[in-house]
Protein backbone atom coordinates (compact mmCIF):
# COMPACT_ATOMS: atom_id res chain seq x y z
CA UNK A 1 0.00 0.00 0.00
CA UNK A 2 2.80 2.25 0.72
CA UNK A 3 5.18 1.19 -2.50
CA UNK A 4 2.41 2.25 -4.44
CA UNK A 5 1.61 5.29 -2.89
CA UNK A 6 5.47 6.09 -2.74
CA UNK A 7 5.43 4.94 -6.79
CA UNK A 8 2.73 7.19 -7.67
CA UNK A 9 4.18 9.80 -5.92
CA UNK A 10 7.36 9.38 -8.22
CA UNK A 11 5.23 9.29 -11.16
CA UNK A 12 3.06 12.37 -10.12
CA UNK A 13 6.19 14.21 -9.94
CA UNK A 14 7.47 13.35 -13.39
CA UNK A 15 4.69 13.88 -14.98
CA UNK A 16 4.21 17.39 -13.34
CA UNK A 17 7.98 17.70 -14.92
CA UNK A 18 6.69 16.82 -18.60
CA UNK A 19 4.05 18.78 -18.68
CA UNK A 20 5.83 21.28 -16.27
CA UNK A 21 7.92 22.01 -19.47
CA UNK A 22 7.95 21.84 -23.32
CA UNK A 23 8.68 18.00 -23.04
CA UNK A 24 5.13 16.53 -23.24
CA UNK A 25 3.59 18.80 -25.44
CA UNK A 26 6.66 18.19 -27.88
CA UNK A 27 6.42 15.02 -27.56
CA UNK A 28 2.83 14.59 -28.08
CA UNK A 29 2.80 16.76 -31.02
CA UNK A 30 5.65 15.12 -33.14
CA UNK A 31 4.39 12.13 -32.45
CA UNK A 32 0.67 12.85 -33.42
CA UNK A 33 2.03 14.82 -36.69
CA UNK A 34 3.98 12.47 -38.10
CA UNK A 35 0.98 9.70 -37.05
CA UNK A 36 -1.03 12.30 -39.13
CA UNK A 37 1.15 12.05 -42.02
CA UNK A 38 2.46 8.58 -42.56
CA UNK A 39 -1.43 7.46 -42.22
CA UNK A 40 -2.16 10.33 -45.04
CA UNK A 41 0.20 8.90 -47.12
CA UNK A 42 -1.01 5.09 -46.16
CA UNK A 43 -4.46 6.11 -46.87
CA UNK A 44 -4.06 7.68 -50.24
CA UNK A 45 -1.93 4.84 -51.76
CA UNK A 46 -4.81 2.54 -50.44
CA UNK A 47 -6.89 4.89 -52.34
CA UNK A 48 -4.93 4.36 -55.50
CA UNK A 49 -4.32 0.59 -55.15
CA UNK A 50 -7.96 -0.08 -54.10
CA UNK A 51 -8.84 2.01 -57.75
CA UNK A 52 -7.07 0.09 -59.75
CA UNK A 53 -8.21 -3.27 -57.86
CA UNK A 54 -11.85 -2.41 -58.57
CA UNK A 55 -10.64 -1.79 -62.14
CA UNK A 56 -8.89 -5.05 -62.59
CA UNK A 57 -12.57 -6.47 -60.57
CA UNK A 58 -14.33 -5.59 -63.92
CA UNK A 59 -11.92 -7.67 -65.73
CA UNK A 60 -13.03 -10.51 -63.32
CA UNK A 61 -11.49 -10.03 -59.89
CA UNK A 62 -8.17 -8.74 -58.08
CA UNK A 63 -6.69 -8.84 -54.65
CA UNK A 64 -9.09 -8.33 -52.21
CA UNK A 65 -7.77 -5.32 -50.14
CA UNK A 66 -7.95 -4.86 -46.11
CA UNK A 67 -7.47 -1.60 -44.46
CA UNK A 68 -6.13 -3.36 -42.14
CA UNK A 69 -3.15 -5.19 -44.14
CA UNK A 70 -2.68 -1.42 -46.13
CA UNK A 71 -3.30 1.14 -43.99
CA UNK A 72 -2.89 0.50 -40.23
CA UNK A 73 -0.39 -2.10 -40.35
CA UNK A 74 2.31 0.79 -42.22
CA UNK A 75 1.19 3.36 -40.04
CA UNK A 76 2.16 1.38 -36.85
CA UNK A 77 5.33 -0.15 -38.25
CA UNK A 78 6.27 3.59 -38.87
CA UNK A 79 5.35 4.73 -35.80
CA UNK A 80 7.70 2.26 -34.01
CA UNK A 81 10.06 4.20 -35.87
CA UNK A 82 9.22 7.28 -34.71
CA UNK A 83 9.35 5.22 -30.77
CA UNK A 84 12.88 5.34 -31.69
CA UNK A 85 13.60 8.72 -31.91
CA UNK A 86 11.07 10.19 -29.11
CA UNK A 87 11.71 7.51 -26.96
CA UNK A 88 15.42 9.11 -25.38
CA UNK A 89 13.60 11.80 -25.70
CA UNK A 90 11.18 10.83 -22.44
CA UNK A 91 13.62 9.12 -20.54
CA UNK A 92 17.23 10.72 -21.16
CA UNK A 93 16.63 13.12 -18.08
CA UNK A 94 14.30 11.20 -15.33
CA UNK A 95 17.86 10.24 -13.52
CA UNK A 96 20.66 12.14 -15.04
CA UNK A 97 19.02 15.58 -14.23
CA UNK A 98 18.31 13.83 -10.19
CA UNK A 99 22.16 13.85 -10.05
CA UNK A 100 22.99 17.05 -11.51
CA UNK A 101 20.49 18.71 -9.61
CA UNK A 102 21.87 16.69 -6.14
CA UNK A 103 17.42 16.08 -5.67
CA UNK A 104 18.94 12.16 -6.09
CA UNK A 105 20.31 12.64 -2.62
CA UNK A 106 16.22 13.93 -1.43
CA UNK A 107 15.07 10.77 -3.14
CA UNK A 108 17.74 8.07 -1.53
CA UNK A 109 17.38 9.65 2.00
CA UNK A 110 13.42 9.67 2.10
CA UNK A 111 11.68 6.28 3.25
CA UNK A 112 10.91 4.84 -0.10
CA UNK A 113 12.91 2.13 -1.64
CA UNK A 114 15.15 2.61 -4.98
CA UNK A 115 12.72 0.25 -6.87
CA UNK A 116 10.11 2.43 -5.98
CA UNK A 117 11.53 5.21 -7.65
CA UNK A 118 12.99 3.36 -10.68
CA UNK A 119 9.47 2.25 -10.84
CA UNK A 120 7.14 5.46 -10.59
CA UNK A 121 10.41 6.92 -13.31
CA UNK A 122 9.86 4.11 -15.94
CA UNK A 123 5.66 4.28 -15.32
CA UNK A 124 5.24 8.18 -15.68
CA UNK A 125 7.40 7.64 -18.95
CA UNK A 126 5.17 4.86 -20.23
CA UNK A 127 1.94 6.60 -19.23
CA UNK A 128 3.28 9.62 -21.42
CA UNK A 129 4.32 7.11 -23.97
CA UNK A 130 0.80 5.36 -23.83
CA UNK A 131 -1.20 8.84 -23.95
CA UNK A 132 0.95 9.48 -26.97
CA UNK A 133 0.09 6.25 -29.01
CA UNK A 134 -3.50 7.22 -27.71
CA UNK A 135 -3.80 10.61 -29.14
CA UNK A 136 -2.53 9.09 -32.31
CA UNK A 137 -4.96 6.41 -32.34
CA UNK A 138 -7.85 9.08 -33.00
CA UNK A 139 -6.85 9.17 -36.94
CA UNK A 140 -7.97 5.78 -37.20
CA UNK A 141 -10.97 6.63 -35.54
CA UNK A 142 -11.83 8.24 -38.91
CA UNK A 143 -11.63 5.07 -40.49
CA UNK A 144 -14.41 4.39 -38.17
CA UNK A 145 -16.36 7.06 -39.33
CA UNK A 146 -16.43 7.17 -42.80
CA UNK A 147 -15.72 3.39 -44.11
CA UNK A 148 -18.75 1.76 -45.29
CA UNK A 149 -17.13 -1.27 -43.76
CA UNK A 150 -15.22 -0.63 -41.01
CA UNK A 151 -11.95 -2.44 -40.94
CA UNK A 152 -11.32 -5.37 -37.75
CA UNK A 153 -10.75 -3.97 -34.68
CA UNK A 154 -8.87 -6.41 -33.45
CA UNK A 155 -5.42 -5.71 -34.88
CA UNK A 156 -5.92 -2.47 -34.35
CA UNK A 157 -5.78 -2.98 -30.26
CA UNK A 158 -2.76 -5.75 -30.95
CA UNK A 159 -0.80 -3.25 -32.77
CA UNK A 160 -1.47 -0.33 -30.28
CA UNK A 161 -0.48 -3.26 -27.88
CA UNK A 162 2.66 -4.04 -29.58
CA UNK A 163 3.53 -0.39 -30.13
CA UNK A 164 3.24 0.09 -26.50
CA UNK A 165 5.04 -2.72 -25.29
CA UNK A 166 8.08 -2.28 -27.94
CA UNK A 167 8.32 1.28 -27.06
CA UNK A 168 8.56 0.63 -23.07
CA UNK A 169 11.57 -1.87 -23.91
CA UNK A 170 13.49 1.38 -24.90
CA UNK A 171 12.21 3.38 -21.76
CA UNK A 172 12.85 0.74 -19.64
CA UNK A 173 16.72 0.32 -21.38
CA UNK A 174 16.69 4.47 -21.12
CA UNK A 175 15.68 4.50 -17.50
CA UNK A 176 19.07 2.34 -17.30
CA UNK A 177 21.57 4.67 -19.12
CA UNK A 178 19.80 7.82 -17.50
CA UNK A 179 20.95 6.44 -14.34
CA UNK A 180 25.10 6.14 -15.92
CA UNK A 181 25.44 9.95 -16.49
CA UNK A 182 24.65 13.08 -15.18
CA UNK A 183 24.17 14.88 -17.95
CA UNK A 184 21.08 14.68 -19.84
CA UNK A 185 22.11 14.80 -23.50
CA UNK A 186 25.18 12.11 -22.68
CA UNK A 187 22.42 9.88 -22.00
CA UNK A 188 20.26 10.82 -24.54
CA UNK A 189 22.73 9.85 -27.14
CA UNK A 190 23.94 6.95 -25.40
CA UNK A 191 20.53 5.52 -25.58
CA UNK A 192 19.56 6.23 -28.82
CA UNK A 193 22.39 4.19 -29.99
CA UNK A 194 21.79 1.85 -27.75
CA UNK A 195 17.85 1.61 -29.32
CA UNK A 196 18.93 1.68 -32.53
CA UNK A 197 21.41 -1.42 -31.96
CA UNK A 198 18.61 -3.07 -30.42
CA UNK A 199 16.40 -2.52 -33.24
CA UNK A 200 19.40 -3.60 -35.94
CA UNK A 201 19.53 -6.81 -34.13
CA UNK A 202 15.72 -7.47 -36.01
CA UNK A 203 17.88 -7.19 -39.11
CA UNK A 204 19.40 -10.69 -38.79
CA UNK A 205 16.42 -12.14 -39.25
CA UNK A 206 17.10 -14.70 -42.16
CA UNK A 207 16.01 -18.23 -42.44
CA UNK A 208 19.27 -18.86 -44.08
CA UNK A 209 21.13 -17.23 -41.22
CA UNK A 210 23.23 -19.68 -38.65
CA UNK A 211 21.86 -20.17 -35.28
CA UNK A 212 23.94 -17.48 -33.75
CA UNK A 213 22.59 -14.80 -35.93
CA UNK A 214 18.63 -16.16 -35.65
CA UNK A 215 19.82 -15.97 -31.91
CA UNK A 216 20.45 -12.25 -32.11
CA UNK A 217 17.38 -11.73 -34.79
CA UNK A 218 15.66 -13.20 -31.56
CA UNK A 219 16.47 -10.18 -29.71
CA UNK A 220 16.03 -7.59 -31.94
CA UNK A 221 12.96 -5.91 -30.69
CA UNK A 222 11.45 -5.12 -34.04
CA UNK A 223 11.28 -9.11 -34.65
CA UNK A 224 8.24 -9.55 -32.25
CA UNK A 225 5.91 -7.12 -33.59
CA UNK A 226 4.87 -8.29 -36.56
CA UNK A 227 2.49 -10.96 -35.73
CA UNK A 228 1.22 -8.72 -33.58
CA UNK A 229 0.73 -6.35 -35.44
CA UNK A 230 -1.21 -8.32 -37.64
CA UNK A 231 -3.50 -9.41 -34.93
CA UNK A 232 -2.07 -12.53 -33.78
CA UNK A 233 -0.79 -12.13 -29.50
CA UNK A 234 1.46 -14.92 -29.50
CA UNK A 235 2.46 -15.00 -25.63
CA UNK A 236 6.01 -15.68 -26.11
CA UNK A 237 5.96 -12.65 -28.25
CA UNK A 238 4.47 -10.86 -24.96
CA UNK A 239 6.88 -12.73 -22.40
CA UNK A 240 9.65 -11.56 -24.49
CA UNK A 241 8.71 -7.99 -24.20
CA UNK A 242 7.65 -8.74 -20.60
CA UNK A 243 11.31 -10.04 -19.84
CA UNK A 244 12.79 -7.51 -21.76
CA UNK A 245 11.62 -4.71 -19.86
CA UNK A 246 12.10 -6.64 -16.20
CA UNK A 247 15.99 -6.63 -17.51
CA UNK A 248 16.12 -3.22 -18.35
CA UNK A 249 14.66 -2.07 -15.59
CA UNK A 250 16.74 -4.76 -12.61
CA UNK A 251 19.41 -2.84 -14.81
CA UNK A 252 18.69 0.28 -13.88
CA UNK A 253 17.94 -0.37 -9.98
CA UNK A 254 20.93 -2.26 -10.02
CA UNK A 255 22.96 0.87 -11.13
CA UNK A 256 21.58 3.19 -9.09
CA UNK A 257 22.20 1.33 -5.98
CA UNK A 258 25.92 0.49 -6.32
CA UNK A 259 26.58 4.31 -7.47
CA UNK A 260 25.67 4.52 -3.76
CA UNK A 261 28.00 1.65 -3.09
CA UNK A 262 30.96 3.77 -5.35
CA UNK A 263 29.85 6.87 -4.94
CA UNK B 1 19.54 8.78 19.99
CA UNK B 2 22.54 8.44 17.51
CA UNK B 3 25.26 6.14 17.97
CA UNK B 4 28.57 6.24 15.37
CA UNK B 5 31.07 3.85 16.22
CA UNK B 6 34.27 3.31 14.74
CA UNK B 7 32.86 4.66 11.14
CA UNK B 8 35.15 4.49 8.88
CA UNK B 9 34.67 5.58 5.10
CA UNK B 10 36.99 5.05 2.07
CA UNK B 11 36.53 6.27 -1.55
CA UNK B 12 39.12 4.57 -2.95
CA UNK B 13 42.69 4.97 -1.79
CA UNK B 14 41.54 8.22 0.26
CA UNK B 15 39.94 8.03 3.35
CA UNK B 16 37.44 10.64 3.90
CA UNK B 17 36.30 9.13 7.60
CA UNK B 18 38.66 7.74 10.04
CA UNK B 19 37.44 5.89 12.84
CA UNK B 20 34.86 8.23 14.42
CA UNK B 21 32.85 7.76 17.42
CA UNK B 22 30.22 10.32 19.36
CA UNK B 23 26.81 9.67 20.33
CA UNK B 24 24.03 12.73 20.18
CA UNK B 25 21.05 12.73 23.19
CA UNK B 26 17.75 13.27 22.66
CA UNK B 27 16.90 16.89 22.21
CA UNK B 28 20.64 17.84 21.86
CA UNK B 29 21.85 19.85 19.53
CA UNK B 30 25.22 18.67 17.89
CA UNK B 31 27.49 20.85 16.42
CA UNK B 32 30.03 19.39 13.54
CA UNK B 33 33.03 21.54 13.04
CA UNK B 34 35.96 20.90 10.66
CA UNK B 35 37.58 22.70 7.76
CA UNK B 36 36.07 21.98 4.00
CA UNK B 37 37.28 17.96 3.56
CA UNK B 38 37.43 17.03 6.95
CA UNK B 39 34.57 14.49 6.58
CA UNK B 40 31.70 15.94 7.89
CA UNK B 41 29.46 15.69 4.99
CA UNK B 42 29.96 12.40 4.23
CA UNK B 43 29.61 11.34 7.84
CA UNK B 44 26.13 13.43 7.62
CA UNK B 45 25.48 10.88 4.64
CA UNK B 46 26.27 7.71 5.71
CA UNK B 47 23.91 8.83 9.41
CA UNK B 48 21.34 9.89 6.38
CA UNK B 49 22.01 6.72 4.55
CA UNK B 50 22.66 8.08 1.55
CA UNK B 51 25.79 6.05 1.76
CA UNK B 52 27.30 3.01 3.62
CA UNK B 53 29.58 3.09 5.51
CA UNK B 54 33.37 1.16 4.88
CA UNK B 55 33.59 -0.14 8.41
CA UNK B 56 31.54 0.79 12.06
CA UNK B 57 28.03 1.39 12.75
CA UNK B 58 26.14 3.94 12.76
CA UNK B 59 22.34 3.65 14.45
CA UNK B 60 20.06 6.09 14.61
CA UNK B 61 16.81 5.99 17.39
CA UNK B 62 18.30 2.35 17.42
CA UNK B 63 17.96 1.41 13.90
CA UNK B 64 21.40 0.48 12.21
CA UNK B 65 21.75 2.19 8.98
CA UNK B 66 22.53 -0.99 7.04
CA UNK B 67 20.42 -3.30 8.41
CA UNK B 68 17.14 -0.81 8.20
CA UNK B 69 17.53 2.13 6.25
CA UNK B 70 13.74 2.46 5.88
CA UNK B 71 13.68 3.10 9.66
CA UNK B 72 16.22 5.25 9.63
CA UNK B 73 15.04 7.57 7.00
CA UNK B 74 11.53 8.00 8.45
CA UNK B 75 12.96 9.38 11.45
CA UNK B 76 15.68 11.46 9.86
CA UNK B 77 15.27 14.69 7.97
CA UNK B 78 18.01 15.89 6.03
CA UNK B 79 19.16 19.39 4.37
CA UNK B 80 22.33 18.56 2.13
CA UNK B 81 24.88 21.41 1.51
CA UNK B 82 22.80 22.82 -1.38
CA UNK B 83 19.48 22.01 -0.35
CA UNK B 84 17.72 19.28 -3.00
CA UNK B 85 15.15 21.15 -4.97
CA UNK B 86 13.28 21.22 -8.50
CA UNK B 87 13.42 24.22 -9.47
CA UNK B 88 10.42 24.30 -11.91
CA UNK B 89 7.98 23.52 -8.88
CA UNK B 90 6.29 25.78 -6.76
CA UNK B 91 7.10 25.56 -2.85
CA UNK B 92 3.61 23.93 -2.87
CA UNK B 93 4.16 21.49 -4.84
CA UNK B 94 7.44 20.61 -4.30
CA UNK B 95 6.47 20.63 -0.04
CA UNK B 96 3.34 18.17 -0.99
CA UNK B 97 5.72 16.14 -3.07
CA UNK B 98 8.19 15.58 -0.08
CA UNK B 99 5.20 15.19 2.28
CA UNK B 100 4.58 11.84 -0.15
CA UNK B 101 7.31 10.60 -0.53
CA UNK B 102 8.20 10.85 3.35
CA UNK B 103 4.92 8.86 4.04
CA UNK B 104 2.82 11.77 5.80
CA UNK B 105 -0.49 10.67 6.10
CA UNK B 106 -3.01 12.42 3.00
CA UNK B 107 -5.01 13.57 6.19
CA UNK B 108 -2.72 15.56 7.72
CA UNK B 109 -0.47 16.71 5.03
CA UNK B 110 -2.10 19.55 4.75
CA UNK B 111 -1.72 20.80 7.85
CA UNK B 112 2.06 19.16 8.40
CA UNK B 113 3.17 21.56 4.80
CA UNK B 114 1.11 24.71 6.61
CA UNK B 115 3.08 23.75 9.91
CA UNK B 116 6.26 23.79 8.32
CA UNK B 117 5.65 26.64 6.14
CA UNK B 118 4.90 28.71 9.05
CA UNK B 119 7.98 27.83 11.02
CA UNK B 120 10.44 28.20 7.89
CA UNK B 121 8.09 31.76 7.34
CA UNK B 122 8.37 30.95 3.42
CA UNK B 123 4.54 31.79 3.47
CA UNK B 124 4.87 34.68 0.78
CA UNK B 125 6.76 32.48 -1.85
CA UNK B 126 4.57 29.60 -1.22
CA UNK B 127 3.07 29.64 -5.25
CA UNK B 128 6.54 30.48 -6.39
CA UNK B 129 8.53 28.66 -8.38
CA UNK B 130 11.95 27.87 -6.72
CA UNK B 131 13.77 28.78 -9.45
CA UNK B 132 12.97 31.82 -9.17
CA UNK B 133 13.32 32.26 -4.89
CA UNK B 134 16.65 33.66 -3.67
CA UNK B 135 19.04 31.17 -1.78
CA UNK B 136 17.92 32.31 1.76
CA UNK B 137 14.31 31.51 0.43
CA UNK B 138 15.58 28.30 -0.76
CA UNK B 139 17.86 27.36 2.08
CA UNK B 140 14.36 27.89 4.00
CA UNK B 141 12.44 25.98 1.39
CA UNK B 142 15.30 23.08 2.24
CA UNK B 143 14.75 23.11 5.89
CA UNK B 144 10.95 23.07 5.44
CA UNK B 145 11.47 20.00 3.73
CA UNK B 146 13.25 18.47 6.69
CA UNK B 147 10.88 19.11 9.00
CA UNK B 148 8.13 18.50 7.06
CA UNK B 149 7.44 14.67 8.57
CA UNK B 150 8.12 16.07 12.23
CA UNK B 151 11.36 13.47 12.15
CA UNK B 152 13.33 12.88 15.19
CA UNK B 153 16.74 13.82 14.22
CA UNK B 154 17.76 16.74 12.31
CA UNK B 155 21.02 16.54 10.33
CA UNK B 156 21.46 19.75 8.91
CA UNK B 157 24.69 20.23 6.52
CA UNK B 158 26.00 24.28 6.71
CA UNK B 159 22.44 25.11 7.19
CA UNK B 160 23.30 28.93 7.21
CA UNK B 161 26.41 28.77 4.03
CA UNK B 162 25.35 31.92 1.76
CA UNK B 163 23.08 33.57 3.37
CA UNK B 164 23.10 36.84 4.42
CA UNK B 165 23.47 38.72 7.96
CA UNK B 166 20.17 38.60 8.83
CA UNK B 167 19.32 35.58 7.67
CA UNK B 168 22.15 33.67 9.34
CA UNK B 169 20.54 34.69 12.53
CA UNK B 170 16.92 33.69 11.64
CA UNK B 171 18.03 30.48 10.91
CA UNK B 172 20.19 30.17 14.25
CA UNK B 173 17.13 31.43 16.13
CA UNK B 174 15.08 28.46 14.00
CA UNK B 175 17.48 25.72 15.01
CA UNK B 176 17.78 26.73 18.35
CA UNK B 177 13.52 26.50 18.74
CA UNK B 178 13.73 23.10 17.02
CA UNK B 179 16.07 21.67 19.76
CA UNK B 180 15.17 19.59 22.46
CA UNK B 181 12.32 18.81 20.48
CA UNK B 182 13.90 17.19 17.54
CA UNK B 183 18.05 15.73 18.28
CA UNK B 184 20.31 18.06 15.85
CA UNK B 185 23.57 17.38 14.13
CA UNK B 186 24.40 20.56 12.40
CA UNK B 187 28.00 20.74 10.58
CA UNK B 188 29.68 24.16 9.94
CA UNK B 189 32.55 25.73 9.49
CA UNK B 190 31.01 28.96 10.98
CA UNK B 191 33.09 28.91 14.67
CA UNK B 192 30.34 31.54 16.52
CA UNK B 193 27.88 29.61 15.19
CA UNK B 194 29.04 26.49 17.11
CA UNK B 195 28.79 28.61 20.36
CA UNK B 196 25.72 30.08 19.92
CA UNK B 197 23.33 27.26 19.01
CA UNK B 198 25.07 24.03 19.96
CA UNK B 199 24.83 22.68 23.41
CA UNK B 200 28.38 20.11 22.71
CA UNK B 201 30.63 19.98 19.53
CA UNK B 202 32.76 17.53 17.76
CA UNK B 203 35.64 18.79 16.10
CA UNK B 204 36.82 17.05 12.91
CA UNK B 205 39.64 17.11 10.79
CA UNK B 206 41.26 15.14 8.30
CA UNK B 207 38.29 12.22 9.05
CA UNK B 208 39.47 11.72 12.42
CA UNK B 209 37.50 13.74 15.61
CA UNK B 210 40.14 15.77 17.43
CA UNK B 211 38.20 17.02 20.37
CA UNK B 212 34.90 16.86 21.91
CA UNK B 213 33.00 18.70 24.61
CA UNK B 214 30.69 21.79 25.32
CA UNK B 215 31.59 24.87 23.51
CA UNK B 216 32.61 26.22 27.11
CA UNK B 217 34.39 23.02 27.86
CA UNK B 218 36.52 22.96 25.31
CA UNK B 219 37.24 26.84 25.85
CA UNK B 220 38.59 26.10 29.28
CA UNK B 221 39.90 22.90 29.02
CA UNK B 222 42.07 23.48 26.27
CA UNK B 223 43.20 26.89 28.43
CA UNK B 224 43.48 25.27 31.54
CA UNK B 225 42.04 27.14 34.09
CA UNK B 226 45.40 29.30 33.02
CA UNK B 227 44.85 32.40 31.41
CA UNK B 228 44.56 35.76 32.98
CA UNK B 229 44.44 39.29 32.37
CA UNK B 230 45.58 41.17 35.04
CA UNK B 231 45.18 45.16 35.12
CA UNK B 232 47.31 47.20 37.56
CA UNK B 233 48.26 50.80 38.14
CA UNK B 234 51.85 51.36 39.03
CA UNK B 235 55.13 50.28 37.78
CA UNK B 236 54.87 47.00 35.20
CA UNK B 237 58.13 45.46 36.69
CA UNK B 238 57.28 45.72 40.13
CA UNK B 239 53.75 44.73 38.85
CA UNK B 240 55.55 41.65 37.22
CA UNK B 241 57.39 40.81 39.66
CA UNK B 242 54.70 40.72 42.24
CA UNK B 243 52.41 38.19 40.64
CA UNK B 244 56.18 35.67 39.71
CA UNK B 245 55.94 35.55 43.33
CA UNK B 246 52.51 33.65 43.65
CA UNK B 247 52.82 29.40 43.68
CA UNK B 248 51.36 28.27 40.74
CA UNK B 249 51.87 31.03 38.00
CA UNK B 250 53.90 30.21 35.20
CA UNK B 251 54.92 32.92 32.90
CA UNK B 252 53.72 36.52 33.43
CA UNK B 253 53.94 39.14 30.25
CA UNK B 254 54.18 42.78 31.33
CA UNK B 255 52.50 45.35 28.40
CA UNK B 256 52.54 49.52 29.60
CA UNK B 257 48.91 50.07 28.95
CA UNK B 258 49.35 54.05 29.31
CA UNK B 259 52.27 56.08 31.71
CA UNK B 260 50.21 54.81 34.49
CA UNK B 261 48.68 51.10 34.22
CA UNK B 262 50.08 48.31 32.83
CA UNK B 263 48.45 44.71 31.42
CA UNK B 264 49.54 41.39 32.47
CA UNK B 265 49.10 38.47 31.19
CA UNK B 266 49.53 35.57 33.02
CA UNK B 267 49.73 31.64 32.43
CA UNK B 268 48.68 29.33 35.27
CA UNK B 269 49.19 25.88 35.99
CA UNK B 270 46.07 23.80 34.75
CA UNK B 271 43.30 23.41 37.12
CA UNK B 272 44.44 26.13 39.67
CA UNK B 273 43.17 29.07 40.65
CA UNK B 274 45.17 31.53 41.52
CA UNK B 275 43.03 34.67 40.78
CA UNK B 276 42.70 35.20 45.21
CA UNK B 277 46.59 34.80 45.12
CA UNK B 278 47.49 37.54 42.61
CA UNK B 279 45.11 40.13 43.75
CA UNK B 280 46.64 39.95 47.39
CA UNK B 281 50.46 39.93 45.82
CA UNK B 282 49.67 42.99 43.90
CA UNK B 283 47.53 45.07 46.63
CA UNK B 284 50.08 44.12 49.25
CA UNK B 285 53.08 45.69 46.83
CA UNK B 286 51.18 49.03 47.18
CA UNK B 287 49.68 48.61 43.51
CA UNK B 288 46.34 49.42 42.63
CA UNK B 289 44.21 46.25 40.84
CA UNK B 290 41.88 47.42 38.13
CA UNK B 291 40.72 44.48 36.47
CA UNK B 292 41.43 40.71 36.98
CA UNK B 293 39.68 38.56 34.32
CA UNK B 294 40.10 34.98 33.03
CA UNK B 295 40.60 34.72 29.35
CA UNK B 296 39.08 31.64 27.98
CA UNK B 297 40.41 30.83 24.28
CA UNK B 298 37.97 32.12 21.48
CA UNK B 299 36.40 28.98 19.57
CA UNK B 300 38.06 30.38 16.39
CA UNK B 301 41.87 29.81 18.28
CA UNK B 302 40.82 26.49 19.43
CA UNK B 303 39.63 25.22 15.96
CA UNK B 304 42.86 26.84 14.39
CA UNK B 305 45.10 25.14 17.34
CA UNK B 306 43.56 21.28 16.99
CA UNK B 307 43.32 21.63 13.50
CA UNK B 308 46.62 23.00 12.17
CA UNK B 309 48.93 21.21 14.41
CA UNK B 310 49.13 17.47 14.37
CA UNK B 311 49.89 16.94 18.14
CA UNK B 312 47.14 18.75 18.90
CA UNK B 313 46.55 17.32 22.49
CA UNK B 314 49.81 17.26 23.94
CA UNK B 315 50.95 21.03 22.96
CA UNK B 316 50.20 24.56 24.72
CA UNK B 317 48.40 26.77 22.68
CA UNK B 318 50.35 29.01 20.70
CA UNK B 319 51.36 32.37 22.34
CA UNK B 320 49.25 35.18 21.56
CA UNK B 321 50.63 37.55 19.28
CA UNK B 322 53.29 39.62 20.22
CA UNK B 323 52.67 42.53 22.43
CA UNK B 324 55.02 46.12 22.48
CA UNK B 325 57.83 46.48 25.72
CA UNK B 326 58.10 42.65 26.96
CA UNK B 327 59.22 41.26 30.25
CA UNK B 328 58.84 37.64 30.22
CA UNK B 329 59.72 35.91 33.21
Amino acid sequence: MTALRNVWAIVEKEWRHYFGSPIAYVALMVWTLLFGIFFYFAFSLFLRQSMMAAQQMEFGGGPKMSLNEWLIRPVMHNMAVVALFLAPMLTMRLFAEEKRQGTIELLATAPITDLQIVLGKFLAAAGLYGLMILAGLLNLALIWYYAPTPPEWKPVLTGALALLLFGCCFIALGVFVSTLTRNQIVAGILSFCLFLGVWTLGWADDPSAGPVMRALAYLGVTTHMEDMVKGVVDLKDVVFYLSFIVFGLFLAHESVQSQRWRA
Amino acid sequence: MIEVENLTKRYGRTTAVDGVSFRVQKGEILGFLGPNGAGKTTTMRILTCYLPPTEGTARVAGYDVLQSPLEVKRRVGYIPETPPLYPDMDVDGFLDFCAKIKGVPSASRKAKIDEAVEKTRIGDVRRKLIGQLSKGYRQRVGLAQAILANPDVLILDEPTAGLDPKQIIETRELIKSLGGGHTIVLSTHILPEVSMTCGRVVIINKGKVVAEDTPDNLTRRLRGAGALRVDVRGDAAAAAEAVRSVPGVLSVRARAESPETTTLEVEAEAGRDVRSAIARAVVSRGLDLLALQQVGMSLEEIFLHLTTSDTAHAEPPPPPPPASQEVTA
